[in-house]
């Protein structure tokens, strides 16, 4: 049971990395429909960060430092997904296109780079497998407390994870606080639900829409860079990610956009992603039945917030409009 | 001592394109004191007043706070000069509360709403404000909204205070309400420009009047020395002769009888009561009235497009002499009797054609589905287009060019010829006019008159009093949704006109439903 509940929390870091990047853009009023893609550059990213780090180190791990082991990964994924939010921002907010359009075509974009990319590093190598294996960089994003596994259950329940993990809380949690207690949240979420007003009001709509959009796309990004290092520990292959990044932006409407409740959903859409291989006996057919409950779930808070129509759970105002400043 | 202005506006004009807005306006506000801006639509007060709080900026001429020249470039800078200005359609985010909307974009020093909330609260006790800062927005009443937009400027500490038509949306009770607010800010020595059409208003609130015709500043008079009819001869000017031809109508029959007609919106306040009136054939009838007085809810209504919710509209065909009640008919029933309806909203597109469509295409909008096989017949339609063009002599490259691409004159006579060539029996018009230069105006007077001739019911909605006296038999004038009187085309006055459209009995502005 509580390997189960690890493997949830697991499965579920990625998609409450995602989830919290594409809150704060949507507060921002753009549907980021780009962020599975940008989660596959974040991932991609760090792959290539660590395997040039480990190959230019020999073969040797002693000869590999923590410090950089972590930070060369850490900062290819963001900068990619910076990269994958800058394209997007210049689209939808300069150029004012159509996001749907947009974060479709960059997530269409972002898994066909990071196949590339990941194709050519299998290449270079020369293996036999189709994946490559990055074990000694994923060893240093998964140092425990020494002392964890001392603490029996407690230790394997709370202190066991790679520290991105409890980074992806602490984002979510930071996240939330900006969100609903400073003024640059106040002025964020204006910007989302009336850009005219925010406008007005003597805020720089532009600047808010490109920051919240970067922002979004380099914490997306690091969910990539997570699975990698953690859930998959630091082995790549090519679209074994899945459908995580989608995943993440259901799990947006389930949380209500708000961050702090998508840690709690995060975690329970990993339990059910996972719900099939735990229960036994299961036929082919029923396990990808099974796959569906999460967005089942979704459908159902969806039905629910629907019909209570209460407007601090619907999506901000202006979501998906782009915004002209009007002119006679 | 003698106090200087708080703001001083010298010379100050404003083109947009060819369309001059304001043409050498002077304007004094002092402390202590309510000034009304009063004109009728299109006269120039709002852009005025956008001018002073930074959202355009004049062409020529200067503005003066306290004495001092200023140049007032953005909202922002209209703060610096500790002027706020309260628009007719709220600028606040539904989700926040009160308190949010109050200190959005405000940057001093740190971010702190309970402290924020008590200021809020401090300011409406001062003014007596009824104000919850933590109500949300959208759970609020307009008049709420409203407060919130006269808090925040105040929270900025703005000295001048401007309302765009404040009571247009309001109660007669939150109207006095507002007025004592008001009342209590003058008396703080603040100075408080008001705009505004209704002069009942203007005579119970303000000290002073300056009155603004087409653009042009006519002067400026103490309330206390002037009468209501002195204001509206100020406000609507003398008779300009416009010489459009008008003939008698020929043995006029009823073809239209409009009986109590009620309409609500979807708030259910009622937008339309109790209008009773006959239209005419081989008459036009002149619908008078300041914008948003229910003119496009009666249209509406007899078109079948607006819900009714008492009433009858009662419709005789010339023909068979039978009668209708056009309260029971669908839009395409209605449209079938030979009911015509043609309204050119603000920005010219709204209703009736498709902008990124062509002419042709646009024609057949009214003739899809005529025609026995499953595909589109273009001929017909495209043979009207080229018609219309070439009759009403519409620029335009050729039948294929969206009407986009058209200037709006061009855009109206496409729309105006599109329901007169249906053959209608009863033409509704509104603002066929709209934004056209005069020899465009008369093209389409020049159509409506044929129409009348043909024996058809013409009903015209428009904004030009001179040429709603010169090219209509009868003018019914609207207010608030009642009528407020019909009069004789031939003798009526611009005066008469302006009074009927500015009487606003306290019971029916802004009647709520109870």
């Amino acid at each position: 049971m509580i390997s189960y509940i690890v493997r949830a929390i697991l499965i579920g870091v990625p998609m409450l990395y995602g989830a919290t990047g594409e809150i704060i853009t949507e507060k921002s009023g753009h549907l980021n429909l780009g962020i599975p893609g940008i989660m596959y550059v974040g991932a991609i990213g760090g792959v290539t960060g660590a395997f040039i780090y480990e190959n230019s180190c020999g073969n040797n791990i002693d000869n590999m430092n923590p410090f950089l082991a972590v930070c060369i990964p850490l900062l290819c994924s963001i900068l990619g997904s910076i990269l994958m939010g800058l394209i997007y921002s210049f689209f939808t907010v300069t150029l004012r296109a159509n996001q749907n359009v947009t974060g479709l075509a960059l997530t269409t974009f972002g898994i066909g780079l990071g196949n590339f990319l990941g194709g050519s590093l299998i290449k270079l190598i020369e293996s036999d497998m189709p994946s490559i294996s990055l074990g000694k960089t994923s060893s240093f994003f998964c140092t425990k407390l020494p002392f964890a596994d001392d603490l029996g259950w407690f230790g394997e329940l709370f202190l066991s994870f790679d520290f991105l993990t409890y980074l992806s809380i602490i984002i979510a949690i930071i996240a939330s606080i900006v969100l609903s207690k400073t003024r640059v949240g106040l002025n964020l979420r204006a910007v989302g639900e009336n850009p005219a007003t925010a406008d007005a009001a003597g805020i720089n709509v532009t600047k808010y829409k490109y920051v919240a959009t970067c922002i979004g796309s380099a914490i997306a990004g690091l969910g990539g860079l997570q699975y990698v290092m953690a859930y998959a520990t630091g082995s790549w292959s090519n679209d074994a990610f899945g459908d995580r990044g989608w995943m993440a932006i259901a799990l947006v409407i389930f949380a209500l956009w708000k961050p702090h409740l998508a840690i709690f959903g995060a975690f329970l859409f990993g339990a059910l992603f996972n719900a099939n291989t735990y229960a036994k006996g299961l036929g082919v057919e029923t396990q990808e039945l099974f796959k569906m409950l999460p967005y089942v779930v979704t459908i159902i808070v969806l039905v629910f917030t629907s019909m209570r129509k209460k407007r601090e759970h619907q999506p901000p105002a202006s979501l998906g409009l782009s915004y002209f400043r009007e002119e006679r | 001592m003698s106090q200087k202005p708080a703001i001083e506006l010298r010379g100050i004009t404003k083109t947009f394109g060819k369309v001059v807005a304001n043409r050498n306006v002077n304007l004094v506000a002092n402390r202590g004191e309510i000034l009304s801006i009063l004109g009728e639509n299109g006269s120039g007060k709002t852009t005025l007043m956008n001018m002073i709080s930074g959202i355009y900026f004049p062409d020529e001429g200067n503005i003066f706070v306290d004495g001092e020249e200023v140049h007032i470039t953005s909202p922002k800078d209209a703060y610096k000069y500790k002027i706020g200005m309260i628009h007719q359609h709220f600028k606040l985010v539904d989700v926040f509360t009160a308190a949010e909307n109050i200190v959005l974009g405000i940057k001093d020093g740190k971010y702190d709403l309970k402290k924020s909330t008590e200021k809020i609260r401090e300011i409406c006790d001062k003014y007596g404000f009824d104000l919850d800062p933590e109500k949300k927005v959208y759970t609020m009443s307009v008049s709420e909204k409203q407060t919130v937009e006269i808090v925040k400027v105040l929270y900025r500490g703005a000295d001048i205070l401007i309302l765009d038509e404040p009571t247009a949306v309001l109660t007669p009770q939150e109207i006095q309400k507002l007025f004592a607010v008001l009342r209590r800010m003058r008396e703080a020595g603040k100075a408080i420009i008001i705009i505004t059409h209704k002069l009942a208003e203007v005579m119970e609130l303000s000290d002073r009047v300056s009155v603004l015709r087409k653009g042009e500043y006519i002067g400026s008079v103490n309330t206390a020395e002037t009468t209501e009819s002195e204001l509206t001869e100020m406000m609507v000017g003398k008779k300009i002769s416009l010489n459009i031809e008008r003939s008698e109508p020929k043995n006029p029959t009823d073809r239209l009888v409009v009986e109590g007609l009620e309409c609500q919106n979807r708030a259910g306040v009622k937008v339309l009561s109790d209008v009773t009136f006959t239209a005419r054939g081989g008459e036009i009838l002149g619908i008078a009235g300041i914008a948003g007085s229910g003119q496009r809810e009666l249209l509406e209504a007899i078109a079948g497009l607006q819900k009714v919710h008492s009433g009858q509209i009662i419709y005789t065909n010339p023909k068979t002499g039978e009668t209708e009640n056009l309260r029971d008919k669908t839009p395409r029933q209605i449209r079938e009797l030979g009911v015509r309806l043609s309204f050119v909203p603000e920005d010219r597109l709204g209703m009736g054609l498709v902008a990124n469509m062509d002419i042709t295409d646009n024609m057949m909008l009214r003739s899809y589905r005529k025609g026995k096989s499953m595909f589109l017949h273009r001929k017909a339609p495209k043979d009207l287009a080229e018609r219309i063009i070439e009759e009403l002599a519409v620029v335009t490259p050729g039948t294929s060019t969206p009407v986009r691409q058209l200037s709006g004159g061009n855009i109206q006579k496409v729309l105006v010829g599109r329901e007169i060539a249906s053959s209608p029996k009863l033409l509704m018009v509104a603002y066929p006019v709209r934004g056209l230069d005069i020899n465009s105006s008369y093209t389409i007077y020049n159509l409506l008159n044929e129409q009348k001739e043909k024996g058809v019911a013409v009903i015209f909605v428009g904004e030009d009093l001179d040429a709603l006296i010169e090219l209509c038999d009868r003018i019914m004038v609207i207010g608030s949704g009642r009528i407020t009187g019909i009069v004789d085309g031939r003798t009526a006055t611009k005066e008469e006109l302006g009074i009927l459209m500015t009487k606003t009995t306290n019971e029916s502005a802004g009647d709520t439903n109870e």
